[in-house]
């Protein structure tokens, strides 16, 4: 049920999409509805990140992933057990480029003996490379749509990404790299026992909501001909905030648009924000220079000590007996 | 009660039950909890609730309003806790940490995977102050907090010891260890807690030590390690308690104290200091070093006993302090002393007086590690080792989880060891350093009633230590934590005898060669060292 349910949820999102289109809705759906959206995505997400940062940083509480800095003749690693701001920096450059901790995964396996063998395993980073940096080069794609003239970048972007050519027109190496992301991450979710065990709603959503809008986004490009020319106007009219609704935009586009939109009104009230909240994860945000630089705490409780003057009260003749200097 | 035998306890699947977590309820069966604190300790440390009961009774007797006093804390830590603000939202259930956690692999209970062990109080985060969560329920993995969840949340909340494998894993660095803190905290506040978790704790804050020894009779504990020195190397030495004016307070765990065989570590610290002559002192006042109301996740707790140090070494005066070898005492003491009880401005920062070194990475805290010390010591030349003198010493080193993913000091102790074995190999890449697996018995966990479950948390570790036994004949596991030296001899006993667990600083005492010793025959324990045995004399 936790898998078929949203499931029916984006395919119902995308009948939505579609019947708009059919009853003339393209004001609501190509203009209205992405304004709402991205209204939704930009407060919704600036307000989640306001919400954590209101809450105290108490204690600097660094997971330390190697040698601290000590003795000079120790080797400190800077990385893993960073010591200094720009330390930190490229500890957090490593994690949020690489997913330095996935990559560091390891299986452990039980096998009679008993003994336990553990072995690396890099199948999770490696969807989690391929969906996110599949994702980003696809964002980036859609850039063309949005600008005028195509900045360089984007344009050699493009160039690079379809020299991987397969078929014509070329199939992007980054929508490949997309898809098969998030299949695989959607695979292992419902293949691994424990993974499935503890996958909720919000875990399949979001990877149904991306594979819709990934697979209609392909129908678009390869099967049904779209007018690229007409997309490109309405795009630009968001963008320019002079919307315009150019005709002979097809049903495919509306539902493409559509789940678009729902997967950024959903962003900052899911688990999504991981985006946001990987930069400000106290295990990893904060240098291991504990004994060095004092951290301070907002809000240090005070609390009520059992002092050395009651202590002595309470042992006193003992003490004067064993000796024990009481002043 | 007795422990089920190894190849019965093997008997793991740990794949996931047909009813889903929400619908299922833990069972308290004997060696799997820990029992509740008495009533006087909860009293001592003046927290909620305190009473007789039992989590095996159906009536908990909670609070009449249970369930808003915890709401109120909890909602009232997510505010003090950017951490567990966070880590309530960005979970996003990868599983990366599943298989991470020692009491998983060695229990196959879904509810200990770190990421389920979370669930169960983000679950309740959503059900109680999310919109989605309030009207959605389930689906959005939302539920209400009832009387339930609060026994479940007992049951597994001190099934976790803090290690923080989990958080190592984690794409964000989700530590559920401070998740555990803060559940433990709620508990608190009704008055469920453990007793082997309160009871040292209320001891430390009353009398000064863990066990709640009383001073006269502590001196007379350590006039026998006096005697004993003698009686082994023919040094008499002292040891100073309470003295003004000393350079260094010496602070180390309190079961060094009493508990064999951190008692023979404690020795070697004495006759460390005493062939050096370090001018130091240690205190009846604040005797321990260890930390069991870190423990309680009610922040107050740890202040309470940490700062007794400051308080103590403003007093006599001294100029900074050196700490012994222990675990979690190194995570509150890194982590957190100096921001809790700080700032250590009548201290000055660490001066090695022997070698000259300052230690610029105590600067602030002015709060030095033992092997730090030791280390810099070694490095300089400035003791004399024999390493001879451990002689049939196969060791490797266990990396306690605190020292190693709260503080990274990975290479010092390993240093040392170098210096004062025969032989040292290290465990399999994967169960070391930051990656080390737990005792399975930290965080006032390591009561006799818990002993099943310690057994099967213990098991990657164990199973390690089994590797470089069968691989390279080590016999001997050393580390640098007193609830390690006390909880692993009972593990190795159980998944592989042979092995004897020691403190760094008693290898060192055996190998420390001192001035005007006589031929050491003995080590500490006073079991003959091979190839020294008495020339003369008895056959
Ligand atoms: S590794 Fe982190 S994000 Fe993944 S399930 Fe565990 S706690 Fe959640
Ligand atoms: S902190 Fe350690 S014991 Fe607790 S859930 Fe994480 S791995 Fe398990």
């Amino acid at each position: 049920m936790r898998v078929v349910m949203p499931l029916f949820l984006v395919v119902g999102l995308a009948l939505t999409a579609w019947v708009g289109w059919a009853i003339h809705l393209q004001g609501l759906f190509g203009v209205l509805v992405p304004y709402l959206a991205a209204l939704i995505f930009v407060v919704g997400f600036c307000v989640k990140v306001v919400d954590w940062a209101k809450s105290a940083v108490p204690f600097k509480i660094p997971t330390t992933a190697g040698q601290q800095k000590s003795l000079p003749w120790i080797k400190h690693a800077k990385i893993e057990s960073p010591f200094t701001t720009g330390q930190v920096i490229l500890r957090m450059f490593f994690e949020v480029f690489f997913f330095r901790s996935l990559f560091r995964n390891v299986k452990g396996e039980l096998r009679s003996g008993p003994s336990l063998i553990y072995g690396p395993t890099k199948w999770l980073w490696l969807s989690a490379i391929m969906f996110h940096y599949g994702f980003l080069m696809v964002i980036l794609h859609h850039l063309r749509l949005a600008t005028y003239p195509v900045p360089g970048p984007i344009a050699l972007l493009d160039k690079i990404d379809a020299m991987f050519q397969i078929g014509a027109p070329p199939i992007y190496l980054s929508s490949l790299l997309l898809l098969i992301g998030v299949v695989a991450l959607f695979l292992r979710r419902v293949l691994i026992p424990q993974v499935r065990y503890i996958s909720l709603v919000n875990d399949y959503f979001p990877l149904f909501l991306i594979f819709g809008i990934v697979v209609s986004g392909m129908l678009m490009r390869y099967f049904v001909r779209t007018d690229i020319v007409a997309v490109k106007a309405l795009v630009m009219g968001l963008v320019t905030f002079h919307p315009v609704v150019p005709e002979g935009i097809g049903a495919i586009f509306y539902i493409h648009l559509f789940l678009v939109c729902c997967l950024f009104a959903y962003f900052p009230f899911s688990k999504l924000m991981h985006m946001g909240g990987v930069f400000m994860s106290p295990t990893r945000n904060l240098p291991n220079n504990n004994r060095a630089v004092r951290h301070v705490n907002p809000w240090n409780p005070k609390v009520k000590l059992h002092t050395y003057e009651e202590w002595v009260e309470d042992y006193r003749d003992k003490l004067e007996e064993a000796g024990i200097p009481t002043d | 009660m007795a422990v089920p035998k190894p190849n019965e306890l093997l008997k793991i699947d740990h794949k996931p039950p047909k009813k889903w977590w929400m619908d299922t309820k833990p069972t308290f069966r004997p060696g799997t909890y820990s029992y509740p604190s008495k009533p006087k300790n909860i009293e001592i440390l003046d927290m909620w609730n305190p009473r007789e009961w039992s989590p095996t009774d159906e009536d908990w007797k909670l609070p009449e309003d249970w369930k808003e006093r915890i709401l109120e804390g909890f909602r009232d830590l997510l505010k003090k806790y950017r951490s567990l603000k966070v880590f309530m939202d960005i979970c996003v259930r990868c599983g990366a940490c599943a298989d991470k956690c020692h009491f998983f692999i060695g229990s196959g209970d879904p509810k200990n995977m770190p990421v389920l062990r979370a669930e169960l109080m983000r679950s309740v985060y959503r059900g109680e102050f999310t919109k989605a969560g309030q009207i959605l329920g389930r689906w959005a993995g939302a539920r209400e907090l009832t009387y339930d969840v609060v026994k479940e949340w007992f049951y597994y909340f001190y099934q976790c010891t803090q290690c923080r494998r989990c958080s190592l894993f984690c794409p964000y660095g989700i530590d559920t260890a401070e998740i555990d803190l803060a559940g433990r905290h709620l508990l608190n506040l009704v008055g469920c807690n453990i007793n082997w978790m309160m009871e040292p704790a209320a001891n430390c804050y009353k009398v000064g030590n863990h066990i709640g020894i009383q001073p006269h009779s502590l001196k007379d504990m350590i006039d026998f390690f006096v005697e004993d020195i003698e009686d082994l190397t023919g040094v008499k030495i002292e040891v100073p308690f309470m003295k003004k004016g000393a350079e260094v307070l010496f602070v180390t765990p309190s079961g060094d104290f009493f508990a064999d065989p951190g008692t023979y570590t404690f020795m070697g610290y004495l006759m460390l200091f005493h062939e050096i002559g370090l001018d130091y002192t240690m205190s009846y006042y604040a005797a321990e070093g260890g930390n069991f109301g870190f423990f309680t996740g009610t922040i107050e707790n740890a202040k309470k006993l940490n700062a007794k140090i400051y308080a103590e070494a403003k007093r006599l005066g001294v100029k900074w302090i050196l700490g012994g070898e222990c675990g979690h005492m190194w995570r509150v003491v890194h982590q957190y002393m100096d921001t809790l009880t700080g700032p250590a401005d009548f201290l000055e920062v660490p001066k090695s007086p022997i070698t000259g070194t300052v230690f610029e990475n105590a600067r602030s805290t002015k709060m030095v590690h033992i092997t730090e010390f030791t280390a810099d010591l070694i490095k300089h030349g400035a003791i004399k080792l024999d390493p001879s003198r451990n002689a049939g010493i196969k060791a490797t080193f266990h990396d306690s989880c605190n020292p190693s993913r709260g503080m990274g000091l990975f290479e010092e102790p390993r240093y040392v060891l170098k210096n004062v074995v025969p032989e040292f190999y290290d465990m399999p890449e994967d169960t070391i350093r930051e990656k080390t697996f737990c005792c399975g018995s930290g965080s006032g966990l390591n009561n006799d009633e818990f002993m099943e479950m310690r057994m099967r948390g213990g098991l990657p570790r164990a199973n390690a230590v089994k590797y470089v036994r069968d691989r390279y004949g080590v016999n001997t596991l050393s580390c640098v934590c007193a609830i390690d030296r006390a909880v692993l001899q009972p593990l190795v006993n159980y998944w592989v005898p042979g092995i004897t667990v020691t403190g760094v600083h008693e290898l060192v005492g055996n190998a420390l060669v001192m001035k005007g010793e006589k031929k050491r025959t003995v080590n500490l324990r006073q079991e003959p060292i091979p190839g020294m045995e008495e020339e003369e004399g008895d056959v």
